[in-house]
């Protein structure tokens, strides 16, 4: 896909000399302006604030808040006049956010005028018109201990189902009693898990062109019934496990197989004091099927920067450009950066800990949904699925009052 | 009390003994554990593979060749400026405190001196404030301090620190000045003082057991909110408590425990100090304060 | 004092209260009532680096249309407070009409996530609110009697368990919970069940957050109590002591009604506390087992939803239910400020 022909592309890519001085020279051609960022607070998004930052001059003010809270602020933060933040960094998940309350500009003529050296794909077009400007990428895919499969000769799974085969014979053998890890914190994770494997399932989140809930069918209840398998090879805490806690269970040596982030594939085994059986057995590879279908059970997330609708021309013209002096393909070049994220920049070579990302993105899998009632379908997956998942409710009825909370909420936010 | 406890049965002395001891391992042991775990490698700390090795060490051993590791330390207090994060929530503490006092004080003492009905509706209304949930009072201010370009200094989060606070430091104060025997400001008043003078010369000598110990409480809030500070300050702005949060991470990334671990050691030992200065006060102030509810 | 003087005393504290408490209390029930415009949709074509998909986005010109219109939103009144995530009117009538038991009926109820989140609160609040009174008290009494010297060690490290931060102090003790954690291992040595987790049950997830509510709110009961014994009466205590008055008598007709203002006191504060329980939810990533109003609240605030106006109709029922609970307190209160004036 296209972000194969990205990463082919960068073989060839130039110029790499005159953009690393272009960097050294700091003043990124604005003349002045305004440049305020509010994003997430993970390294990489630290690069491309820093990057940013390099902008700054007396003429031309660069400041940032990177933060976990981003997506509580950014709203607010944007919605004065003038706006307090010229620029938000967001997934495709938060975009929604913005685009709903109508607070990023179209950046067509901006891409024009200096939008020199941005890939094709890097533009993020909705209804026609760029609106934000994607600079990394991220997917959940396999983990898992390479030396553990060996044991049991097991290659590793390329479907759920596969995975449920072996995380048996692991438990037959002895080997772990959990082998299965997984984010399936009651909340966020536990809504995206069921996301991944619904999409898996074919399932469709509406019926068609409307906001009309749509997950009370047949792939809803085999999502449910695969990741009510999957848990049986899971710690029993697992409704209390969030991601950082499932890494932890890996880390410690606990788990065998897990579907993880691709964001925290690099560091998994770097922290302190992992043993080495861990460090040497981690292994990577795509995102597993299920149900017999071609979809991958996962999605795939972009992460960019949009600039403020509520904002000067000026301050507009100075935010792009400072933030796309940030993610300068020159910036990949640093190994230590390269290794933050899977970049969408001309030139980046995917490190081994991007694989499981560049294979999902090769594979049939689907982004994450930008319906403007997502985020509602999502909360309420959240809250909702964890009856079934602790035995006390049926697949239909976890889904039954799935439905009825997104109505409510969709009910008061409009959209039905 | 020192009479009546000398007569104390041998037995029930052992046994309140017995008490306050399992009591101290209760409320303490968390606090020691987290102490000895702050020098070890989050394995250690959250050691899933074996309990004991939260004792032993045997993976900061292994990394760093001796059981016990400042690293955690290093990392909160250097790398990251934890330093920066501090001196913010002293700011942000010592003003919230001198301001809530100043205008707690103030309206406490006139809430006790006047027996209108206001009065109990007041104290009513301050009590229905306080029920307030902070996380709804908070998102409802983002909009307005956009707007006019307040949000994010350290300022804006002392006012408000304060102004959620007002209504408990009122009820505790308005209590207080209660015990004071209102002929000292009475009398004063009838040799010729104004109220305010009254209130300046004959009160406010009289006041510091209370004062202090309502000022604890306030400083107790200001310096563990996590609510109101992390949604209203910037990042150069940061308390301690937003600061620990952000090193603990998020979905997408990888926190650094350990930071957090021993940022949150090092946050309480300038509470120790305070509580060992202030033991005697804290103590009588409650006494002189609260007594009359 | 003159309702002159009274004023600019008052004044101050007045004008924050109003500004940063009053005046969002009244945007937060204006919230409740009205509800955003509808969103006008239409179907695009989205491109990004995985591709192009058929998506929806919101019509922005005939919603910004309709905002100019009525920039509140539309009145929805108490809509809003009857919809299934609050009140939920017409879910309980209809379970009412289908469930053949009450059990039925109440297992309808627990899955309306008002209904639910009250449970929780409910049991926290009347279980917790007691148990640390109790136990303050006690403690107050045992520390009362220690020795001059080791007195000031003994305070500070009983006020421990409130003086570190809950965000923190929730995450540590959630890790000791579990069940490879040292209170986990223990629990399962007493219990005998190599599997027993707490994490894994819900009555067991219940005990966890109350004996954390307990452990954390104690210390607070504890100095208010050991500060209103240091007030004590010695003549009445003697007296007593003189008349053959046991140990237990004169706790409970000296010492007790002594302090009954501070218990006033206390529970007053720690009702109002425990039933707007938030942070051990999160700390102990409780959700699945434990909800609150103040979680619904966070829960409709966060993430891509902000749902403003459910998180504002859950703000004011919160605030409805503090009154209530707190309305036989107010009424001593009322009395007691009558008998004074």
């Amino acid at each position: 896909m296209l972000m194969r022909k990205a990463a082919l592309a960068g073989a060839i890519t130039l110029m790499t000399g005159t953009l690393l001085s272009s960097a050294a020279f700091a003043e990124c051609g604005i003349e002045n302006g305004r440049v305020s960022i509010i994003g997430n607070e993970f390294p990489a998004i630290q690069t491309v604030g820093a990057g940013a930052a390099e902008c700054a001059s007396d003429t031309v003010e660069v400041k940032s808040n990177l933060t976990a809270d981003h997506q509580k602020l950014n709203v607010a933060g944007m919605s004065g006049d003038p706006a307090e933040y010229t620029t938000a960094i967001i997934a495709n998940s938060s975009i929604v956010a913005l685009l709903n309350e109508d607070l990023i500009r179209p950046l067509d003529d901006l891409v024009a005028e200096h939008g020199d050296g941005l890939s094709q794909n890097q533009l993020i077009t909705i209804n026609g018109k760029v609106m934000a400007v994607a600079f990394m990428a991220n997917a959940q895919h396999l983990v898992y201990r390479k030396d553990i499969l060996d044991q049991i000769g097991a290659e590793p799974p390329k479907t759920y189902e596969e995975m449920l085969e072996i995380a048996q014979k692991i438990r037959d053998e002895g080997i772990l009693q959990n082998p299965v890890g997984g984010a399936y914190a009651a909340g966020w994770n536990l809504a995206q898990e069921f996301n991944n494997m619904f999409l898996g399932f074919g399932g469709e989140f509406f019926k068609p062109g409307t906001a009309e809930p749509n997950v009370n069918s047949e792939a809803g209840v085999k999502a449910l019934e695969m990741m009510k398998a999957l848990s049986a090879y899971m710690n029993p805490d697992f409704l209390t496990h969030d991601s950082n806690a499932t890494n932890a269970e890996f880390r410690a040596g606990n788990v065998a197989l897990m579907n993880m982030w691709g964001s925290r594939a690099a560091t998994l085994t770097s922290a302190d004091g992992v043993p080495q059986e861990v460090v040497d057995g981690f292994a990577i590879a795509g995102p597993m099927t299920v149900g017999g279908g071609d979809t991958a059970a996962s999605t795939l997330w972009w992460d960019g920067w949009t600039v403020s609708k509520n904002i000067s021309d000026e301050d507009a013209e100075a935010t792009f450009i400072a933030m796309k002096n940030a993610i300068d393909p020159s910036i990949v070049q640093d190994p230590e950066v390269a290794l933050q994220a899977v970049w969408l920049l001309e030139g980046y070579e995917p490190t081994p800990a991007a694989t499981g990302v560049f294979a999902a993105a090769n594979m049939k899998t689907i982004p994450y949904p930008t319906f403007p009632y997502m985020g509602l379908m999502h909360t309420a997956l959240g809250a909702e699925l964890t009856d079934f998942m602790q035995g006390k409710e049926s697949a239909e009825q976890a889904l039954k009052d799935v439905e009825a909370a997104y109505t409510a909420a969709a009910k008061e936010k409009g959209f039905l | 009390m020192a009479a009546a406890a000398q007569r104390k049965p041998v037995s029930l002395k052992v046994a309140s003994l017995v008490f306050i001891v399992i009591w101290l391992m209760v409320a303490a042991f968390p606090f020691f554990w987290t102490l000895w775990g702050s020098f070890k490698v989050e394995l250690d700390f959250f050691s899933i593979a074996d309990w004991t090795n939260a004792l032993t060490g045997d993976l900061t051993k292994e990394t760093y060749g001796r059981p016990f590791t400042g690293a955690g330390y290093y990392g909160a207090w250097v790398q990251e400026e934890f330093w920066r994060a501090a001196l913010n929530t002293f700011i942000v503490c010592f003003f919230v405190v001198v301001t809530s006092l100043t205008i707690g004080t103030l309206g406490g003492y006139a809430l006790s001196r006047s027996g209108h009905n206001y009065v109990f509706w007041l104290l009513i209304a301050a009590l229905i404030f306080r029920a307030m949930p902070p996380i709804t009072l908070v998102s409802g201010y983002l909009p307005p301090f956009f707007q006019w370009n307040l949000w994010g200094y350290l300022p804006t989060a002392i006012i408000v620190l304060v102004a959620i606070n007002q209504p408990f430091t009122l009820w505790m104060l308005h209590s207080f000045f209660q015990k004071i025997p209102k002929d000292l400001d009475e009398s004063a008043k009838v040799d010729g003082c104004t109220q305010f003078q009254a209130f300046r010369f004959v009160i406010i000598p009289v006041m510091w057991p209370g004062v202090i110990t309502t000022g604890l409480f306030s400083f107790l809030l200001a310096y563990n909110d996590f609510a109101v500070t992390a949604m209203l300050l910037n990042e150069q702005n940061r308390t301690m408590v937003p600061k620990i949060a952000a090193f603990l991470g998020t979905t997408y990334t990888e926190g650094n425990v350990m930071f957090a671990v021993a940022a949150v050691v090092s946050a309480t030992v300038p509470l120790f100090l305070l509580v060992m200065v202030f033991q005697r006060q804290i103590v009588s102030g409650l006494t002189a304060g609260a007594v009359k509810g | 004092m003159k309702h002159r003087t009274f004023f600019w005393f008052f004044l101050p504290t007045a004008l924050a209260m109003l500004i940063f408490i009053a005046a969002p209390i009244v945007s937060v029930v204006m919230q409740s009532l009205f509800v955003p415009h509808e969103a006008v949709l239409i179907e695009t074509e989205n491109c990004g680096p995985f591709g192009c998909t058929t998506s929806i986005v919101i019509d922005q010109e005939a919603t910004e249309q309709l905002r100019e219109e009525r920039p509140l939103g539309r009145f929805a009144g108490l809509e809003i407070y009857f919809d299934r995530g609050h009140l939920a009117v017409a879910e309980i009538g209809e379970a009412w009409q289908t469930s053949e038991s009450i059990g039925e009926f109440l297992g309808e109820l627990g899955d309306l996530p008002f209904y639910r989140a009250m449970a929780f609160t409910l049991s926290y609040t009347f279980i917790v609110t007691p148990l640390l009174i109790i136990l303050g008290f006690v403690i107050a009494l045992a520390v009362n009697s220690l020795n001059r010297r080791i007195k000031g060690l003994v305070i500070f490290f009983s006020l421990l368990p409130m003086i570190v931060t809950p965000l923190i102090g929730s995450l540590i003790l959630f890790w000791m919970i579990d069940s490879r954690g040292i209170i986990g291992e223990l629990i399962q040595y007493l219990a005998g069940d190599p599997d027993l987790s707490l994490k894994a049950s819900t009555p067991l997830m219940w005990m966890a957050l109350m004996v954390y509510g307990v452990w954390h709110s104690a210390p607070f009961a504890f100095v208010v109590f050991y500060a209103g014994l240091q007030t004590v009466p010695q003549d009445t205590l003697e007296s007593a002591q003189i008349d053959g008055a046991s140990r237990w008598e004169q706790v409970r007709y000296v010492i007790l009604p002594h302090l009954m203002p501070l218990v006033t006191f206390v529970a007053l504060i720690q009702l109002m506390d425990n039933f707007r329980v938030f942070e051990p939810i999160v700390g102990f990533n409780a959700s699945a087992h434990a909800t609150s109003l103040s979680w619904i609240i966070f829960n409709d605030l966060g993430g891509e939803t902000n749902q403003l106006s459910a998180a504002a109709t859950t703000s004011v029922l919160t605030i409805i239910g503090v009154a209530i609970l707190l309305s036989p307190v107010l009424v001593r209160t009322w009395r007691d400020f009558r008998g004074k004036a």
